[in-house]
């Protein structure tokens, strides 16, 4: 019964292997770069993947180019132009800063600001209301909707 | 800030939402604008379908529509017969025949008639590659200085010709800029 089970197994995870093609690379640094890059790289044609997860034609192409970009010497900013020379910037998951990408980038610093500041204006409000205490028409108020003392428990 | 206007907060925020939102839906996230617009064709030297060379200096010169079609692309077939009115009408169009079979593409060409002046047979894709095509139908209009000025994505049909393309291309013939 194992036995069948492990050829199951191995029969249906073929096509999971035939998926992506592997490439080699003279160093291992390459190969780590690689992954980065086809990470972050954004599949022209799928548009909500990476070009490491699609398996779209032009993904396959774009890791080809990748591949020889890399065993040729190619920085990885060489590898990033030459991609959105092509493609644009919409290939970037990280697109670089600029004057369409300023308010993506600094978004995040400018609401954490934003909410800093009004966390501050609150709490300091709070604490000056609480410190002021209740007027005594405010107080003479307060004891008559609270009604006679013995009421209370 | 006055009380009444604090009230209205919650409102004005929906509406600018709203406006974003709305404006969000409008918009085709598919559609990419062409990274090479405005910029030159990208230089070549490929066979050419049916036999010879071709490179950058062979097709470019004039005002002319780049087609990049393949056998295995099913919208290429829908697109064949406009564009094949469109060469009767005398515009020039070129193809690029993109990762596909010589034999296939003559066999294409041969029976459904072939609208182009000349096909670049681009089997590897390199030149797909460096025009930054990413699925085929795709149709660059590139002016006579050889500069990529639009791309079209998709099935070239009556209403893009006379909406999109016909107006642009009618431009650079007539040597407005864009």
């Amino acid at each position: 019964m194992k036995k069948w089970m492990l050829l199951l197994a191995i029969v249906l995870s073929g096509p999971a292997l035939a998926v992506i093609e592997t490439y080699d690379f003279s160093e291992p640094q390459l190969e780590q770069r690689y992954h980065e890059l086809s990470q972050e790289l954004r599949c022209p044609k799928c548009q909500n993947q990476n070009i490491a997860d699609s398996n779209a034609p032009i993904a396959q192409d774009l890791r080809k180019q990748l591949y020889l970009q890399l065993e040729q010497g190619a920085s990885d900013d060489q590898i990033r132009q030459y991609m959105v020379d092509r493609y644009g910037e919409f290939v970037r998951y990280r697109p670089g800063f600029s004057g369409a990408t300023a308010a993506l980038w600094l978004a995040p610093a400018i609401l954490l600001a934003l909410a800093a500041l009004v966390a501050w204006l609150t709490l300091r409000r709070g604490k000056r209301e609480t410190a002021r205490g209740l007027s005594e028409e405010e107080q003479r108020r307060l004891d008559a909707m609270l009604g006679p003392d013995e009421d209370r428990p | 800030m006055p009380a009444r206007l604090k009230l209205f907060l919650p409102l004005i925020l929906f509406v600018v939402l709203a406006a974003f939102l709305i404006r969000g839906l409008q918009l085709d996230p598919k559609e990419l604008p062409s990274a090479l617009i405005d910029r030159p064709f990208p230089a070549f030297q490929l066979e050419a379908l049916g036999g010879g060379s071709l490179d950058k200096r062979a097709v470019t010169g004039e005002v002319a529509l780049f087609n990049v079609w393949a056998t295995w692309c099913i919208t290429c077939r829908v697109e064949h017969p406009y564009l094949t009115e469109l060469a009767s009408r005398g515009i020039p169009i070129y193809g690029i025949n993109y990762k596909d079979d010589d034999t296939a593409a003559l066999q294409w060409l041969a029976d459904l008639g072939d609208p182009y002046r000349a096909t670049i047979a681009d089997r590897e894709g390199s030149l797909g590659l460096d025009l930054g095509v990413y699925g085929a139908p795709e149709t660059y209009l590139v002016d006579a200085e050889g500069l990529v000025r639009y791309r079209h994505v998709g099935v070239v049909d009556e209403k893009v010709w006379t909406e999109v393309l016909q107006p642009l291309y009618q431009q650079l013939l007539s040597g407005e800029s864009l």
